[in-house]
């Protein structure tokens, strides 16, 4: 594999960057792999560059039915965090988070990592208990919170002018957590893919999965696409918001329901706020991109949606609301809108398991994924490999449904 | 927006009314199921690539419960099937 440096970037350079080779190769798609990972996307790509490197499976095809890192991966806020709320939940984020500050040299694909705080600005006084508890339980596992005045919170964030004595929700506090980042959501794509391509890892774009075939036994045995039977005795189902339209396909059903969640995007200006701004309780947050372009999140629809796009009055109450407490923005112009369909399980929490038709598994339920893609993939890797779930993700499987031993997270989006 | 069919007030925008869920499998006896089924019925709900039946609450309007029709693809109300 060609090294990214600074010596290849001026020989490159001096020949017109015309040499430069292909991040990753389109080979002929072969009738069986080992492992058949379906989905391109952040888990797909990172759980196939960990079965090659550090399980030593090799023989693996990501069969991805759009473009590769074209879908969630591309539709998300960019934010990488690990303040959550559950035991279970914060040694696995902060896990993942310590490998995202890692992955340029891991990869080395600059990912353009921010390690540039999160604040949360506090309007309401259940809000701020929720918070100091979640802090308290941060502090066992190392993650980082904690509370500042409004004083402070003005002084960190000079744009925050709204929300003053006389508003109906004044602000009271902050939160702050140093862990929290930005960084760039194509590299991760790409770093993740040059990567398991150059261990072997085939990446098969344009090739839909249409159906997951099962044996005599009733085991996996591969898959059906748009370009022929691809057999596997394993198979990872990492798609997002489509993860039941796969899994039923097999007769297979899972507690879990798509929903559409909102963002978009400001014209670039110039540097103004360099926090990540989450306003829990009027129900947005942001930050500002490298750019300069205000990356602005909202709240997700109501029931269930598969159209990834935006609802206008879930747009417009998200502008309303983030106007209350950042008035100057009412100038900014909105360049970009769209929505991501993503499945969130019954109790909120992602599930990353073995299922009941043998060889098959699945990584789903993910709100809020970006910030879990190292994680995620490396412990789906583990428990393909071994067959074992890794103790960081023990807690997630689909055997916490059969014994409604749920892991109520209050951490994502959606506890909004 | 949804323009949402509220059989006292008619069509009224979707933001009078919260979301109660997708219809699920009626409640069977406890005693009468085995636990994965009983399982099943707490925490699965249907998922569909297109009509999915939903229950919503006119809370900012007459305080109706009511279920629609709803094709997730499109956001269209449909008609369900049989019609339901």
């Amino acid at each position: 594999m060609q090294n990214y440096n600074i010596f290849s970037l001026a020989r490159n350079a001096l020949t017109g960057h015309k040499n430069w080779q292909r991040a990753w190769r389109s080979p002929p798609l072969k009738p069986a792999y080992d492992v058949v990972v379906i989905g391109a996307g952040g888990h797909g790509l990172a759980t196939a560059y960990y079965l090659a490197k550090e399980y030593g499976v090799t023989n693996v095809a990501v069969l991805e039915r759009g473009w590769l890192g074209g879908g969630n991966i591309a539709r998300n806020t960019i934010t990488i965090r690990s303040n959550y709320m559950r035991d279970e939940s914060i040694p696995f984020y902060v896990k993942s988070v310590a490998m995202y500050e890692a992955l340029t040299k891991e990869l080395n694909f600059n990912m353009m990592h921010s390690k540039r705080t999160m604040v949360d600005v506090v309007q309401t006084y259940p809000k701020m208990r929720e918070l100091r508890r979640r802090q308290l339980t941060m502090d066992i596992y190392g993650s980082t919170y904690e509370q500042i005045s409004e004083a402070e919170l003005r002084r960190r964030i000079p744009a925050l002018t709204g929300g003053g004595p006389n508003a109906r929700l004044p602000v009271i506090g902050g939160m702050v957590h140093t862990d929290a980042g930005v960084n760039r959501h194509d590299a991760v794509a790409w770093g993740y893919a040059r990567g398991a391509d150059e261990l072997g890892v085939e990446i098969h774009q344009q090739t839909a999965v249409e159906s997951l075939l099962r044996g005599a036994d009733g085991a996996i045995e591969g898959v059906q696409t748009s370009r022929g039977v691809v057999r596997a005795k394993k198979v990872a189902v990492a798609v997002s918001g489509h993860t039941t339209t796969l899994t039923e396909t097999a007769g297979l059903k899972l507690p879990l329901r798509t929903m559409n969640l909102t963002a978009f995007v400001s014209e670039p200006v110039k540097p103004l706020v360099d926090v990540i701004v989450n306003c829990p309780d009027s129900g947005f947050y942001f930050s500002q991109s490298d750019k300069g372009e205000m990356v602005i999140g909202g709240a997700p629809d109501m029931g269930q949606s598969f159209r990834r796009d935006i609802k206008q009055h879930v747009f417009e109450d998200t502008v309303t609301a983030m106007l209350s407490l950042f008035p100057s923005f009412k100038k900014l112009k909105l360049m970009r809108q769209w929505g991501g369909h993503l499945d969130i399980a019954h109790d909120a929490s992602p599930i990353m398991s073995k299922t009941d038709v043998e060889g098959l598994f699945v990584t789903a339920g993910w709100w809020g994924g970006y910030k879990a893609i190292p994680a995620g993939g490396l412990t789906l890797a583990h428990l393909i490999t071994t067959g074992q779930p890794h103790k960081l993700m023990a807690p997630f499987t689909l055997d916490r449904f059969r014994h409604l031993d749920f892991v109520m997270e209050a951490g994502t989006t959606t506890a909004r | 927006m949804l323009k949402i069919p509220c059989p006292f007030c008619g069509g009224r925008n979707e933001s009078e009314f919260i979301f109660g869920g997708p219809v699920g499998a009626n409640r069977p006896d406890p005693n009468a199921v085995s636990d994965a089924e009983w399982v099943e019925y707490l925490t699965i709900v249907p998922n569909p690539l297109g009509p999915v039946q939903e229950k919503w609450w006119h809370a900012r309007g007459c305080g109706e419960w009511l279920t629609i029709w709803r094709d997730t693809r499109t956001h269209d109300i449909v008609e369900g099937p049989d019609g339901a």
